[in-house]
């Protein structure tokens, strides 16, 4: 062992953390035979269970991993962390509560389930759900490849750690459900803020301080490159990129599945206020990307092995390992991949719902009660295993460009979720219409990019645009959306369909 | 029509050239770092002013 301290503590967590996964299935006890138990903790969660359960789904491991890498590699554009995760708040606190009060009143579980009912159009459903798991395949990937950056850092060979890991997640969540990840995020959450904390108040104090941090910068990654004349320049690359990311965000299964456990729209809007306290959090912690910069780790020779491996996610596990007691840095490396177990509970059980009511009961066979229940847990395991098998099988780069697909293709649910609990004006087909050209466009210019790059400059009445495909693609998608319906109302509305009323949304 | 607070949360975030600068610095943060750290503390707020506005003129059911 390179890190003896720091791999006993890692293991002594990561191992109390999978025991607690098998106690949370008597947390709050409920009639754990029906799938709204299981996959939605029956909606029981208050203010601040969701606050933790919310914050370890949104903030992962990949997140802790990938954004101070950003800022290690490519500087200041890897701080659009922030304003995203600032944005994503009134989008919330505008759509959510009123999805909570409608998926409550009808007995929806997902967001796919609330389109059907909607529009009667299973075919709509279908699309969308099949979006939200096809997104959420490379998340769970992510997550393990943000574990297995501290695995390798801490030196524990192979891919063994990994899999146990894994394997231990998948009993948990099929026989806890919602609860396992609800109980371990409150753990993982202490454990990330007092490790930013930390590390935001020690190392900084090795390096002479901030203003010594940021005077090791070199400038042109300490502030976004001024446009050309005639362009948006990165300007807008960094704006468009903060807003579209903070549109996809709620629409991932996980995501939606956090919301709609919690006990009361209120739950929802006290925490559209309460939330931000971790993009605090990630603001302070994408600075210690460029820590690592100025602490100059990329050339120290014990780190030469992992940079090479790894590449910018390094940087992070370097500069902990590099900076900091080694208990420490094993409490430190033992939060980052708790942090990627509660998003994949969270990720591999909402896809299960999805499966079972949008998939399963659909378009294959109806089931019932026990048998509903069933494939949701057994198809969790199967989100689990195909997300490892993922990572063993497929080069990491691939995770990484599958999902940044991933947001461009979950945002093109956008129109459909936070349009429809506003407006009936839409109708059910041209939304899928909609949603067929934003999926097409959106892969054709990440294409056109070699799959590298999620921003294209795009020629507006000779200025150019540089922008966030998503965001982009999804303009087209609802404005294809709104033009549709105007004829496909009148003459084959869909308006019959529609199993809510208007007061179900307030 | 209290949501429309959530309007300045779009603006400042989203203005790029105005924060895309070094000065004024505070506590050896380049502006562009702490002015961002701020929004979000600013976006709470206004979150939370409209939490205060609707509870109390909705009571417990909203």
């Amino acid at each position: 062992m390179t890190y003896p301290v720091a791999t006993i503590v890692f293991l002594l967590l990561v191992g109390f953390v999978l025991i607690l996964g098998f106690l949370a299935g008597r947390w709050k006890a409920g009639d754990m035979s029906h799938i709204v138990e299981w996959g939605l903790g029956g909606r029981r969660f208050g203010t601040w269970v969701s606050w933790f359960l919310l914050g370890g789904d949104l903030y992962t491991a990949y997140t802790f991993i990938a954004i101070p890498a950003l800022m290690f590699g490519a500087g200041a554009i890897g701080f659009f962390a922030v304003p995203y995760t600032v944005l994503i708040y009134p989008i919330l606190y505008l759509v959510f509560p009123k999805l909570w009060k409608v998926a409550h009143k009808h007995g929806y579980i997902t967001g796919p389930e609330f389109l059907r009912g909607r529009y009667g159009n299973r075919w709509l459903a279908l699309a969308v759900g099949v979006t939200g798991i096809v997104a959420t395949m490379p998340y769970i990937a992510l997550q393990l490849v943000g574990m297995q950056t501290v695995i390798g850092a801490l030196g524990l060979p192979g891919h063994i750690p990994l899999i146990i890991a894994f394997a231990v997640l998948a009993a948990f969540t099929y026989t806890s459900g919602l609860r396992a990840p609800a109980m371990i995020a409150i753990v993982k959450d202490l454990l990330i803020y007092l490790t930013v904390i930390v590390a935001v108040i020690v190392i900084p104090e090795h390096l002479g301080g901030f203003a010594a941090i940021f005077a090791k910068i070199p400038p042109a990654k300490l502030l976004l490159a001024p446009p050309k004349a005639g362009s948006g320049g990165i300007y807008t690359g960094y704006a468009t990129l903060a807003l579209g990311s903070a549109m996809a965000l709620f629409l991932y299964p996980h995501a939606m599945t956090g919301i709609l456990s919690a006990s009361s729209p209120k739950v929802i809007r006290r925490n559209a206020a309460l939330l931000p306290a971790y993009s605090v959090l990630l603001g302070l912690l994408a600075l210690i990307g460029f820590m690592a910069v100025a602490a100059g780790v990329k050339t120290m020779p014990q780190f030469a092995a992992g940079f090479a491996q790894y590449g910018s996610s390094f940087a992070v596990p370097a500069l902990l390992l590099n900076s900091l007691p080694g208990w420490f840095a094993g409490i430190a490396f033992g939060a980052i991949a708790i942090g990627a177990l509660v998003p994949a509970a969270i990720m591999a059980i909402a896809a299960a719902n999805i499966f079972t009511r949008d998939i399963c009961s659909q378009f294959l066979s109806p089931a019932g009660q026990a048998r509903e229940l069933l494939l949701a847990k057994l198809f969790s395991i199967v989100m689990l295993v195909g997300a490892v098998a993922f990572i063993l099988l497929i080069p990491n780069s691939y995770a990484v460009q599958l999902q940044l697909l991933g947001g461009m293709w979950i945002i093109q649910t956008f129109p459909a979720i936070a349009f429809s609990v506003f407006t009936r004006f839409f109708n059910g087909w041209a939304l899928l219409a909609g949603w067929a050209i934003g999926i097409i466009s959106a892969t054709y210019l990440v294409a056109l990019n070699h799959f590298a790059g999620s921003i294209f400059p795009f020629h507006v009445l000779g200025y150019t645009l540089p922008s966030y495909i998503a965001l982009a693609t999804v303009v087209l998608n609802a404005a294809v959306a709104a033009l549709l319906s105007l004829p496909l109302n009148a003459l084959a509305s869909d308006r019959a369909g529609d199993e809510t009323v208007a007061a179900d949304y307030v | 029509m209290i949501k429309l607070l959530f309007l300045p949360i779009f603006v400042i975030t989203l203005a790029v050239p105005f924060f895309n600068r070094t000065t004024p610095t505070l506590f050896g943060f380049p502006f562009f770092y702490w002015y961002q750290i701020v929004t979000v503390a600013v976006g709470a707020l206004l979150i939370y002013i409209v939490y205060l506005v609707e509870d109390r003129d909705l009571g417990d059911d909203a």
